[in-house]
């Protein structure tokens, strides 16, 4: 997993990808902030600690996940070969996990009983969860109060778990809102406290540490392309709303020439309708939770409501290491709307029988778009960050269909 | 010198502490924001903080996060707020103003454009809370170019090298958060914030306020044993909250007026 001897070392010792990243925050984070990447260096440079780590990504998530040729929906499309990343068959059923496993493992090492989370859709929410349940920890999870009324069951599913669900009022009552709470909650309960962040952002540590944990996706693709197909794609693609699965399935790929990295955004309506996520795309460089990444923000930096129709990439910020990938052009940023992504979700049930989430039918519908654009011998590489079980409802509402 | 210096010199020179109110521009409506910094100083402010509001304000707890969002729904921004200073000035040229808010409005403006606006209103200072010294320090600089005084944040936690780096790139005034946890957060430990001040005013070797916590009188004065100013934010918020809008001007002025014969009762500098 480490990759300390590669050209691209990023970010620098204060968090900073170019000029994005960074520690944005009230002086009451910065001692807790200083404590966490002094645990986390150690924790990463502990040859038992990451033995550890790897043991639960096998036994308890069922890694490594396979790699999956979508041959007919390929053949449907005439063009390039798609190549699935299965993170959907992990243990809570999406990539959220490898992330709240490493971070729970840190806790630990820290001495810190008590784990609190922000979530949107409830993924991320279900996965912290999950491990807190697995090592015993108390867990409060902040969720914007809008999105309690809308993941009712991912809701209850936390509440099985043992977990503690806080709605939240404040703002747009949505998962923007739930971070900001909870690092209320981590500056006020910082002695007994440890904040698991579900993405590639927040102050530094966190876009590096949520990165290195997930970038077991991609070293394994490293491994698993090759003894798939002889050699690795031309293309790798994921969706992206705070970046996490992306820059899980990037980072190992970043200094291998010749592999085109492609991250797909939420167009929502449409990237003119001013209703949409896609905050590299349609945003601008600012200041939020902690560090400095594109924005969808007003004129007068106020940051502004999204919209998604799935609930993990409706969020106006982007993990600072994306930022800074797009403005070096080592990745490419693209979108697709809500439309597309649900004919993709449609397609891929009908052609492969996976249902996958709607966050990853934002990759598979941008996959399908270029790959008729390209000949047979090319190979697309999609990250499918989870299962569609949880987006149920609000496909059958497209649909006309009520439970 | 600058103006938040020459307040806090008179201040010393007769021994008596700077009471700083804090309140939202904007809140509870934007046709107040002036009275009410008319109201502070008559009532026995000596610098008024006035916060400017943001979507997202992160370090804020629910009394400041109420006003924030009353502001931003009556329209208020960075450039209004910067107006209001302006209207200020008209009428007051003696009482410092010091900005208090968030990084990305200010990024959105611009820092250049943003230091020459709030020069030319009469702005004396600016405490971004998401700016701690390591990331702000084309922006202090800018700041200090432009006659102002970039305010930083010290709280129980900052080790002896952090307050080093404070009193290097800051001027003007300490801001010492005297607990753990958000504006308006609960308990103010008295005992801890004596025992750190006399290191902390020695260290940054500028004037400190303490705030966070203090809701009263009585806990004004008693932190101002200790302390060069009293910052007091969220109960002047609930004040305006709970006050009918005729009166809101008025029984703002009356709080500040208990808190600064509190003050005033101190006698000689801070132990
Ligand atoms: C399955 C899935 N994919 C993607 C995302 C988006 O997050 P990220 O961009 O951090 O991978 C989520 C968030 O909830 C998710 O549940």
């Amino acid at each position: 997993m480490q990759t300390a001897d590669k050209p691209y070392r990023f970010p620098d010792s204060r968090g900073h990808f170019g000029p994005y990243g960074g520690v944005f925050v009230a002086e009451t984070l910065i001692p807790a902030l200083d404590e966490l990447n002094a645990a986390y260096e150690a924790c990463r440079n502990n040859p038992a600690f990451m033995a550890e780590f790897e043991y639960e990504l096998k036994h308890y998530v069922g890694r490594p996940s396979p790699i999956y040729h979508a041959k007919r929906m390929s053949d449907s499309l005439g063009g390039a070969q798609i190549y699935l990343k299965r993170e959907d068959l992990n243990h809570t059923g999406a990539h959220k996990v490898n992330n709240c496993i490493g971070q729970a493992l840190v806790a630990r090492y820290m001495g810190k009983p008590r784990v609190i989370a922000e979530t949107g859709a409830g993924q991320h929410g279900v996965a912290t969860a999950t491990v807190a349940a697995r090592y015993g920890m108390e867990c409060v999870v902040y969720m914007g109060a809008e999105d309690v009324k809308r993941q009712a069951a991912n809701v209850y599913r936390m509440k099985l778990l043992g977990a503690k669900v806080v709605p939240v009022e404040s703002g747009s009552r949505t998962l923007k809102d739930a971070l900001n709470e909870a690092m209320r909650d981590w500056v006020t309960n910082i002695h007994n406290t440890f904040y698991i962040i579900g993405t590639v952002a927040g102050p530094h540590p966190y876009p590096m540490m949520v990165r290195d944990f997930q970038a077991v996706i991609g070293a394994e693709c490293l491994v698993q392309m090759p003894e798939m197909t002889g050699r690795q794609p031309d293309y790798v693609i994921a969706c992206v709303g705070g970046g996490s699965n992306a820059m899980g399935i990037f980072y190992p790929y970043i200094d291998v020439p010749g592999v085109r990295l492609i991250g797909v955004e939420a167009y929502g309506e449409g990237l003119d309708s001013g209703r949409h996520s896609a905050s590299l795309t349609g945003g601008t460089p600012g200041v939020l939770h902690g560090n400095r990444t594109y924005l969808l923000q007003s004129e007068d930096g106020q940051i502004i409501e999204t919209h998604s129709i799935s609930a993990g990439l409706d969020y106006p910020g982007v993990g600072p290491e994306h930022a800074w990938l797009k403005d070096s052009d080592r990745a490419e940023y693209v979108g697709v709307t809500d439309e597309e992504a649900l004919a993709a979700f449609h397609n891929l049930c009908h052609l492969e029988g996976i249902i996958p989430a709607l966050e990853s039918s934002h990759a598979i519908a941008y996959a399908a778009k270029l790959a008729p654009t390209l000949p047979r011998d090319k190979i697309l590489l999609v990250n499918l960050s989870g299962r569609g079980d949880k987006d149920m409802h609000t496909v059958a509402e497209k649909s006309g269909i009520q439970f | 010198m600058s103006r938040i210096q020459s307040v806090f010199q008179s201040l010393q020179a007769s021994g008596r502490r700077a009471l700083i109110p804090f309140i939202t521009a904007g809140d509870p409506a934007p046709e107040l924001t002036v009275p009410l910094m008319h109201a502070l100083v008559e009532g026995g402010a000596d610098i008024i903080e006035l916060g400017v509001p943001f979507s997202d304000p992160m370090a804020d707890g629910p009394t400041i996060q109420r006003a924030s969002e009353r502001a931003l729904i009556n329209g208020m921004s960075l450039r209004k707020v910067l107006a209001l200073v302006s209207e200020f000035r008209t009428t007051n040229a003696s009482t410092p103003v010091v900005l208090m808010g968030y990084a990305n409005p200010i990024e959105a403006m611009g820092v250049e454009r943003f230091v020459a606006a709030a020069g030319a209103a009469g702005v004396d200072g600016a405490l971004v809370v998401d700016y701690p010294p390591e990331e702000c320090e084309a922006f202090a600089r800018t700041l200090k170019a432009g006659g102002m005084d970039p305010i930083f944040l010290l709280a129980p936690t900052s080790t002896e090298q952090r307050i080093r780096e404070v009193a290097t790139i800051g001027s003007g005034y300490i801001y010492y958060v005297s607990l753990k946890g958000v504006t308006g957060s609960g308990a103010l430990d008295f005992n801890d914030v004596a025992a750190r001040m006399p290191q902390i005013r020695q260290g940054v070797g500028m004037p400190v306020g303490v705030g966070f916590g203090i809701r009263d009188a009585e806990s004004a004065r008693r932190i101002g044993e200790v302390a060069d100013a009293v910052v007091i934010g969220s109960r002047i918020i609930e004040e305006i909250e709970n006050s009918p809008r005729d009166q809101a001007v008025a029984r703002v002025k009356n709080f500040v007026e208990g808190v600064r014969a509190a003050l005033d009762q101190i006698q000689g500098a801070p132990r």
